[in-house]
């Protein structure tokens, strides 16, 4: 019996006031695999992201997880259903603490955000894993510190913690390397990887490092359309590719 | 009033999280509870009883306000639908049926939680100056309801001798002295219950969403569900504060769910500081003492007055009273710079 893949996209589309930023996009992630989704600024890749997580209506097609149609749900309803995404721009609770952010993620997941007459100390029964989720990503010495004054990498540290702390099955990963140095890119190489363990990823990124060391699979898009799909290395020797995007990266 | 929102907007910049115990300064907490039960033990010996039954009115709406202003980031310009709402019903129960007070108030409470879904569901899919003017729509229908439905409501005329019914015990029936004591305990539970849910679970989420509530949305949290919630249990409070005021006067006028009381509550809230729960009683006490003065001393420009130090504190002192002096409090303690986004 062939497994259904962990997402599916069939004749995607999404147009904004005529513009059509996605473009029939048939998309395939195969469950357990790391999947990139690559391309120059302005190709639709956020705006994929946007569609699948439920943050933007679809203009037309549709989307399923592992075979079940999620089309128009509500961004709530998807991540209920496994699915974790992280933002490009780094978004956080800037008052709460880590710990408190990844509590909230934990919890976020039950339906005890509604019990108001309960002291917000019945939270700390997510602390140990709190904690745990904390120091995975290296934070325990920030853990009780506002997020608003950790540094940047941290916050894209508490990212992934966050999106983990969620136990997705389904992890969509906006720019996790976005404005890091290379030494904070190589930490978070291998955080995806121990974090992709047993999960299916997709992320976008522009960095062709981070892209060749984690993708099983890559797809270039390239103004709301799929340009080609294969592994790092047939994408990168397609000639298509190379004129549309790769040619462009190299010197950078 | 773009202004407003915008302070609504950028408060939680200033404000503390809800984070509470565990955190020190224990102590100081004790202390500013126990200063704050002695005030409102001993208030009507020095304040004229029935005022000082307004001002517990007052404190609670406006604590009641800031769970939507402070805590969910949502300038309601309409609650003056719940106050005089539960009013009219408070009103007509305790009017009609000579029920004990308490249970007419509670009556009233309802009536306002029940108007508050259909209003909470319609209007927190706006934010910002949106949800301002259609609260604002919601209560002036509410208005328009209690004016032309006189046979009722009294119209004009306000509803009239609405009795205090207390278990036959006169001195609390007839001496406004002894019934603030009887109508104390009620305005402290509401006061109690509102802090209980800004320190809940429930509170923690509003935070989240009202600082960032894509992420909030990212993680699971149904974000328009909590808004509903949190503006009915915010009307809730807000009705029983105005069943209690109907009580107290004998009298519910048309006032009650006028846009000018909605205002007034805004405008104590502000002046308390948003976001600090307590703020918006102190602002309650400074503003009916202010008003009585002035009645008192026969200056017509009460407005004028009340609307300059809204001014002076929305461009001069951005967290209101109570957030003012916490702030000097705690950048005097040992916590360093920082939090300030």
């Amino acid at each position: 019996m062939p497994t259904q893949p962990a997402l599916r996209t069939s004749g995607l589309c999404k147009d904004f006031r005529g513009f059509r930023a996605v473009d029939t996009v048939d998309l395939e992630v195969a469950e357990g695999s790391i999947h990139a989704l690559v391309g120059p600024n302005g190709a639709g890749k956020t705006t994929l992201f946007n569609l699948l997580s439920g943050f933007l209506g679809v203009s037309a097609g549709r989307i399923a997880l592992f075979g079940r149609d999620i089309t128009g749900l509500q961004p709530e309803q998807i991540a209920h259903l496994g699915v974790a995404r992280s933002f490009q721009i780094t978004s956080l609770f800037e008052n709460l603490t880590p710990i408190e952010h990844v509590e909230l993620a934990l919890q976020g997941m039950t339906s005890e955000g509604y019990s108001f007459w309960r002291s917000h100390r019945s939270m700390h029964k997510f602390r140990p894993r709190a904690e745990e989720l904390v120091e995975e990503v290296g934070l325990t010495s920030m853990a009780h510190r506002p997020a608003g004054l950790l540094a940047y990498g941290q916050k894209r540290a508490l990212e992934m913690a966050l999106v983990s702390a969620l136990d997705p099955r389904v992890l969509l990963l906006d720019e996790p390397t976005a404005g890091m140095g290379m030494e904070d890119i190589d930490r978070t190489i291998e955080l995806v990887r121990r974090i992709a363990t047993g999960r299916t990823v997709v992320f976008v990124d522009h960095n062709m490092h981070v892209v060749g060391s984690l993708a099983d699979r890559v797809t270039v898009l390239q103004a709301g359309t799929v340009l080609a799909e294969g592994t790092y290395d047939e994408v990168r020797n397609d000639e298509r590719v190379v004129t549309a995007y790769l040619g462009e990266a190299d010197h950078a | 009033m773009s202004n407003l929102t915008t302070d609504a907007d950028t408060a939680h910049f200033d404000l503390p999280s809800d984070r509470g115990e565990g955190h020190g300064r224990s102590p100081l907490r004790w202390l500013l509870l126990a200063a704050g039960l002695a005030v409102a033990v001993a208030l009507p010996w020095f304040v004229y009883p029935p005022i000082a039954m307004d001002i517990l009115c007052w404190a609670l709406f406006a604590i009641a306000l800031d769970i939507l202003l402070g805590y969910c980031g949502l300038l309601s310009f309409g609650h003056a639908a719940f106050w005089g709402g539960s009013a009219y019903a408070t009103g007509l129960v305790a009017v009609h049926y000579g029920v004990p007070f308490p249970l007419a108030v509670l009556a009233g409470m309802l009536f306002a939680m029940t108007i508050a879904v259909p209003i909470g569901y319609l209007s927190v899919r706006a934010t910002g100056i949106y949800f301002a003017m259609v609260t604002l729509a919601f209560a002036q229908m509410i208005y328009f309801i209690a004016n032309q439905w006189r046979d009722v409501t009294g119209g004009e005329n306000g509803l009239q001798a609405v009795p205090k019914t207390f278990f036959g015990i006169e001195a609390v029936e007839t001496e406004a002295f002894y019934f603030y004591y009887a109508a104390l305990p009620m305005i402290l539970l509401g006061m109690w219950a509102a802090w209980r849910i800004v320190h809940s679970p429930f509170g923690r989420v509003l935070v989240a969403i009202r600082d960032n509530s894509p992420r909030a949305r990212a993680l699971g949290y149904d974000v328009e569900r909590y808004k509903v919630i949190a503006f009915v249990l915010s009307a809730g409070l807000a009705g029983l504060a105005g069943g209690l005021f109907a009580i107290s006067h004998g009298f519910v006028s048309l006032q009650e769910v006028n846009w000018t009381t909605s205002g007034k509550v805004v405008l104590m809230t502000v002046l308390g500081g948003i976001g600090t729960l307590w703020g918006g009683a102190v602002g309650a006490g400074f503003i009916v003492q202010l008003e009585d003065y002035m009645a008192s001393s026969g200056f017509e420009g009460i407005g004028i007055v009340t609307g300059s130090v809204f001014v002076i504190v929305v461009l001069l002192f951005r967290r209101g009273i109570w957030g003012t002096v916490a702030h000097l409090v705690s950048s005097r303690s040992t916590r360093s710079a920082g939090r300030r986004g």
